[in-house]
């Protein structure tokens, strides 16, 4: 026993000495270590690995085989890896994980990061590495409020744009008493705010919000609760993500409470979401979506890709703002001819693009939040699913500039 | 009105806690062996009716009946435990439950998997005062029913007597002629079908993950240290009354102390009568 501890730590030591030579930039070269590191920090093993994990490892992959195939020998360099790694959806194991890919990896550019806390850790890290990171799975607005930096861009969604979306929509729609719950962490918290704001901006009231536990298995008293309010609410609105989330839906429908008269629209989906709930216990649901891979026949082009790389899986909105996050950040250092931080963020800034994911999008210089348009979705019934994953019915696309909230004026990059 | 369904909803949420904290107490009991993979038999409970719906077709009753069976005559590693320093128990039956979560992860990966309640039990149930769904009444009368079940194996049984014994006195039981290793195997695999079947009663109703027993085993923990380790009577008693506690906090107080009821619970019954609410000091030695 205590021979092989001794042994075990004799290689750790032997590996970590391996691992710390690190690149060293080279004189004439534009490129830091004569090559691009991409690194893809997520879940990989946990509550959200479903709706990006090692997938949107295979997304940005693809983006880098795609901008090769694009550029040929005009390509700034061949040479682009992608580096990954599991933050566990922990905040102090995101911030290790980060530092190691930008101070030892030599990583350029950090994509993805689920999980707010750990999303606002690793904005810390990269201002602090004045290295490039493109949020896509964090919902947080403190990206682009409190804690947004010149090296952060907020890439697919946020809680101010889903709560945009679906509070004043579903408002607007006749939904006017509302009954939120959302799981006491600063991600539910942010979404009732963002919600009982947009909800009072489409003429609606919100009747009572309860935080529940979070993680919760059983919602039973908070569903019991619904009918009995005064008055009673048309919709119950839940901020839950995830496993919660499914636990939730499952016990709405067990309680009838469609049946009732609440009905239900939920705070953040994804079509992940959909799959393990199936869409029959769903039918109706209204919420907000980034991107939908049936929407078109653009869309549906680069969904077969993926599918075909992902075992069948459609992708989320997840996997598909990754592949371009990725690809707008080598466009980017194409375009600038250098890897240098501050040289692309330049060329970023302000930039107003168009690709399958960005539609009429602009990277806005005054707080780094990417705009690009929204999608108000409801959820088919199972009967009229014609295939699998096809899921969504999109109600109505929310132009870019309207999605999302204004600069906050927290934001001073 | 109000205050009658959120008992009943209490005593539902309750079974769940009775169900789990039950099996392990017993194992606990005989074995003392605190079974840290508990969590993960209730998960493979769940995931074991899964799979026999998606891979076979077979309904949830078959489910019911076949998958607590199964995973109950599985105890060739945890029962050669009884022999060895604790400190070794907690390392087994930690290490399972995270090799248990990634064999599910690598057959199903980490997302919850749809799971409908039985046909007959998919409607509500009409009590006068109130309505409640008709699939959550059946897991109340089903846990009830078990928990006497197992109340009256333990007292009016010859098998009872000889397992409560083993339970109390395992070195005096044994100095009487009677073989107290024989019940060890079957006394655990006991403990973990009632495990699978709190699982397989979960799936309709919880999300079918491989983490959903890592979260709600926290809490079974606590609900064991308020009945008092090893004492089958206080863990049911407790499992119910954290049930109840929850749900009437949850509907009419604040919601910090719905959050931290279970464990603020446990932290006064430790201060108070650190052997659990139905234990005895010496039991435990």
């Amino acid at each position: 026993m205590k021979k092989s501890l001794a042994i075990g730590a004799a290689l750790c030591v032997t590996l970590a000495g391996c691992g710390g030579g690190g690149p060293r930039s080279s004189g004439d070269s534009k490129l830091t270590g004569d090559k691009i590191v991409l690194g893809v920090l997520n879940d990989q093993s946990g509550v959200y690995a479903q709706l990006s994990g090692k997938n949107s490892v295979v997304a940005v992959q693809m983006a880098v085989e795609d901008f090769k195939a694009k550029y040929g020998d005009k390509a700034i360099t061949k040479n682009i890896t992608v580096e990954t790694a599991d933050h566990q959806n922990k905040p102090d194991v995101a911030n290790t994980r980060a530092s190691e890919m930008y101070d030892r990896l030599g990583v350029d550019a950090i994509l993805d990061v689920p999980t707010s806390s750990a999303a606002l850790k690793v904005a810390d890290v990269a201002k602090q590495a004045k290295k490039l990171y493109f949020n896509i799975s964090g919902a947080t607005t403190d990206l682009t409020g409190k804690s947004c930096n010149k090296y952060t861009f907020h890439y697919a969604y946020d809680t101010a744009m889903l709560a945009n979306g679906t509070g004043t929509a579903a408002t607007q729609a006749g939904a006017k008493n509302w009954y939120i719950v959302y799981p006491d962490y600063a991600f539910g918290q942010d979404m009732q705010k963002s919600f009982a704001a947009a909800v009072a901006k489409g003429g609606g009231t919100v009747i009572a919000s309860d935080p529940t536990p979070f993680p919760n298995d059983n919602f039973s008293t908070f569903l019991l609760k619904a009918p009995t309010l005064n008055p009673k609410p048309d919709v119950l609105g839940t901020m839950q993500a995830g496993a919660d989330l499914v636990n939730l839906v499952k016990q709405y429908n067990e309680f009838k409470l469609k049946d009732k008269g609440v009905g239900l629209a939920v705070g953040l989906m994804f079509l992940t979401d959909i799959n393990s709930l199936t869409p029959d216990a769903l039918a109706g649901t209204t919420f907000t979506d980034a991107w939908y891979w049936n929407f078109d026949e653009q869309n549906r082009a680069w969904a077969d890709k993926f599918a075909a790389k992902a075992g069948g899986q459609r992708p989320t909105f997840a996997h598909a703002a990754n592949y371009s996050a990725a690809m707008q950040y080598l466009e980017a250092v194409q375009a600038a001819g250098t890897d240098d931080a501050d040289a692309v963020v330049k060329q970023l800034e302000g930039k107003k693009v168009n690709d399958f994911f960005l539609r009429n999008g602009e990277f806005r210089a005054a707080d780094h939040r990417v705009l690009h348009d929204a999608y108000l979705a409801k959820v088919k019934p199972g009967s009229e699913v014609k295939e699998p994953w096809d899921y969504e019915q999109i109600v109505k696309t929310i132009p870019a500039q309207e999605a999302f909230r204004a600069p906050s004026a927290d934001c001073k990059l | 009105m109000g205050l009658l369904t959120h008992t009943f909803n209490g005593l539902v949420g309750g079974s769940f806690y009775a169900l789990l904290a039950l099996g392990l107490a017993v194992i606990f009991g005989m074995l003392r062996v605190v079974n840290f993979a508990h969590g993960a038999f209730y998960m493979l409970g769940a995931v074991g009716a899964f799979f026999l719906l998606d891979s076979f077709g077979l309904s949830f009753w078959v489910a019911l009946l076949v998958v607590p069976v199964v995973l109950g005559l599985e105890t060739t590693v945890i029962r050669r435990l009884s022999t060895l320093d604790p400190l070794y128990n907690f390392l087994l039956t930690f290490g399972l439950t995270l090799i248990l979560q990634d064999v599910v992860k690598a057959r199903y990966g980490s997302q919850s998997n749809p799971y409908q309640a039985p046909a007959g039990l998919g409607g509500t149930v009409d009590f006068g005062l109130f309505d409640f769904p008709a699939y959550r009444v059946f897991v109340f009368g089903l846990a009830v029913a078990l928990c006497v079940a197992v109340w009256w194996v333990l007292t009016r049984t010859r098998v009872g007597m000889v397992v409560r014994a083993g339970t109390e006195r395992p070195e005096l039981t044994r100095a009487l002629g009677i073989d107290v290793g024989r019940w060890i195997a079957p006394v655990f695999g006991f403990g973990v079908a009632l495990a699978a079947l709190a699982g397989v009663l979960a799936a309709p109703m919880r999300a079918v993950n491989p983490l959903m027993g890592g979260d709600l085993i926290i809490g079974v923990f606590a609900v064991v240290v308020i009945g008092g380790l090893g004492s089958v009577f206080g863990s049911v008693a407790a499992g119910f009354g954290i049930g109840l506690l929850q749900a009437w906090s949850e509907a009419y107080g604040p919601a910090l102390l719905a959050q931290t009821l279970i464990f603020l619970v446990m932290a006064l019954v430790l201060l108070f009568r650190p052997a659990g609410l139905f234990g005895r000091e010496e039991g435990a030695a």
